[in-house]
């Protein structure tokens, strides 16, 4: 018999208004999303759209002005404590070091020093950046800040994934390279996520389905599926002809967009 | 690299040196023949005038004196501002209904209290001190109040999506932003404690250089009043190097 699954983050006809002293603009209008338990989706979408709002109110940090958002069926209202964000600018403490960039969310859930160490320790062994825990931000390229704020959100270890454009300011290799780790931990750790992208190819090669949104206000556009089968490589896999396929229809719906926006 | 930072550093403090012997070099030179040395001094006049000091033990006397106000003034100043300032930046509405009386308080020429202070408790230590919190408290109140206001906020919500507590925030995010306007402030009030300690005395008081320059003043000494100015310079000097050290062991990461 088949079973209606529990969905690990369900929104309804959300919508979401910015009201300031003389505007009030409408960053999402109606926007109906899931995401299934252990199930990676990405969102795509132009540059002003709404994405970062979305994860704002998945992440209880942003309240809207209708409809709703649930994790495990139960209404968000504040931060749960059960996601983990990843934000765009990695949100990094500049007055800590890597260590305890990583520790703070074991420190802030009281796990003893000692503990804390180790995991900590764990994690950037897994991430590759054991020799750099003495090490400001500031000393370290775009790609390990960014393996940083992965570690912190790894040692975090909540039940749904929220990344904002997490890897957006890399450059296409560092970017490959980032992906393809994060991919094979995530494979391993296989906990919900929903990350936000503005490049298809990364949103195809990490994801079970790939939603675009349109912009001003957002709404969700078209959804796709992305059947290809995993441990996928992440980057030999763009050359394999479904993905190219997919990639096509992914840019023609988005391309449209754009199409009637201009006129 | 390190070898060009050297010479840099090198080329830096000669400058400065070289140009330091001129200007005392052009003083003492032109004192008693361009100028009359009764007016202007001379600094071979002044250096003599700070040994006899020392021998007759007045220059500790004095010198302790002010840097005692200053410095407790400072800290007491810089303390109450700054959580002034972090306080009224959390209160919500409240602070907008103090925020202008604040303000007209700052634009009072605050040197013109020191009577009143004076007449509310003597002219001890008390007043004094007063004085100089008088003059700090506002510099540490604004700069604690925009340093509160300038925190990233992607850093405050990472931190709540952490369920972090109010104390874990502070230790974490919020006085770590702040300390380099905090440290801002520090430096700027180096300046401004020691003109209100310098004030305080000038009003009233029977030590401290302030007291020593009005006495010197008055005996038309003044080979004692730059010896005065010279001494409070050196005392700024030597703070702000400290505030210079704090700095350096605080702000290690940027
Ligand atoms: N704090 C805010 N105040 C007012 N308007 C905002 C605010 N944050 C975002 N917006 C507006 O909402 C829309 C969506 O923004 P955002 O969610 O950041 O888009 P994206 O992440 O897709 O680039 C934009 O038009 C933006 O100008
Ligand atoms: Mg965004």
């Amino acid at each position: 018999m088949m079973m209606k699954r529990q969905e690990k983050l369900q929104i309804d006809q959300l919508t979401v208004r910015y009201t300031t002293r003389e505007t009030s603009t409408t960053a999402l209008e109606g926007v109906d999303l899931h995401v299934g338990e252990g199930e990676f989706v990405s969102v795509v979408g132009p540059s002003g759209c709404g994405k970062s709002t979305l994860l704002k109110v998945a992440s209880g940090l942003l309240k809207p002005a209708a409809g709703e958002a649930r994790l495990d069926g139960r209404v968000i209202n504040g931060v749960t404590g059960e996601v983990g964000m990843v934000f765009q600018n990695d949100a990094l403490l500049p007055w800590k070091t890597v260590f305890d960039n990583v520790r703070l969310p074991l420190a802030v859930k009281g796990l003893s020093r000692s503990d804390q160490a180790t995991e900590v320790r764990r994690l950037l062994a897994m991430v590759g950046l054991s020799e750099f825990e003495d090490f400001y931000p500031k000393q370290l390229s775009g790609g390990m800040k960014k393996r940083v704020a992965l570690a912190r959100t790894f040692a975090y270890d909540p039940d749904l994934y929220l990344m904002d454009e997490p890897f957006g300011p890399l450059d296409a290799q560092t970017r490959v390279k980032i992906g393809e780790e994060f991919l094979k931990i995530w494979e391993k750790v296989g906990k919900s996520v929903l990350f936000i992208t503005h490049d298809i190819e990364e949103a195809i090669a990490l994801s079970d389905r790939v939603v675009v949104m349109s912009s001003r206000p957002g709404r969700i556009k078209a959804e796709f599926e992305v059947n290809l089968e995993r441990p996928r490589p992440f980057y030999e896999i763009r050359f394999d002809s479904r993905f190219k396929e997919l990639q096509r229809q992914i840019w023609n719906c988005m391309a449209e967009d754009e199409q009637k926006g201009g006129v | 690299m390190a070898e060009a930072n050297r010479y840099r550093s090198l080329q830096v403090w000669g400058g400065r040196i070289v140009l330091g012997a001129v200007i005392l070099g052009l003083w003492e030179l032109t004192s008693g023949t361009l100028f009359n040395s009764f007016w202007i001094s001379k600094p071979s006049l002044i250096i003599e005038r700070i040994f006899e000091m020392v021998e007759r033990g007045t220059l500790w006397f004095h010198v302790s004196a002010t840097l005692q106000v200053a410095v407790v003034g400072l800290v007491i100043g810089m303390i109450a501002g700054t959580l002034i300032g972090i306080g009224l930046a959390y209160s919500g509405i409240f602070e907008r209904w103090v925020y202008p009386y604040i303000m007209a308080l700052y634009s009072l020429p605050r040197v013109s209290l020191a009577p009143l202070f004076i007449v509310w408790f003597g002219i001890g230590m008390t007043s004094k001190v007063l004085m100089v919190v008088a003059m700090v408290i506002f510099v540490a109140f604004y700069n604690a109040f925009e340093g509160i206001r300038n925190i990233d906020r992607d850093l405050l919500d990472m931190m709540k999506t952490y369920k972090a507590s109010r104390l874990q925030k502070l230790s974490w995010v919020i006085f770590p932003s702040i300390t380099v306007w905090v440290l801002t402030s520090l430096r700027l009030n180096i300046g401004m404690a020691l003109i209100g300690a310098v004030i305080a005395e000038l009003v009233g008081a029977s030590r401290g250089l302030g007291y020593y320059i009005t006495y010197s003043s008055g005996m038309l000494d003044t080979t004692g009043i730059f010896t005065g100015l010279f001494l409070i310079m050196m005392i700024a000097v030597i703070m702000e190097q400290v505030v210079v050290q704090l700095e350096r062991r605080l702000l290690k990461y940027r």
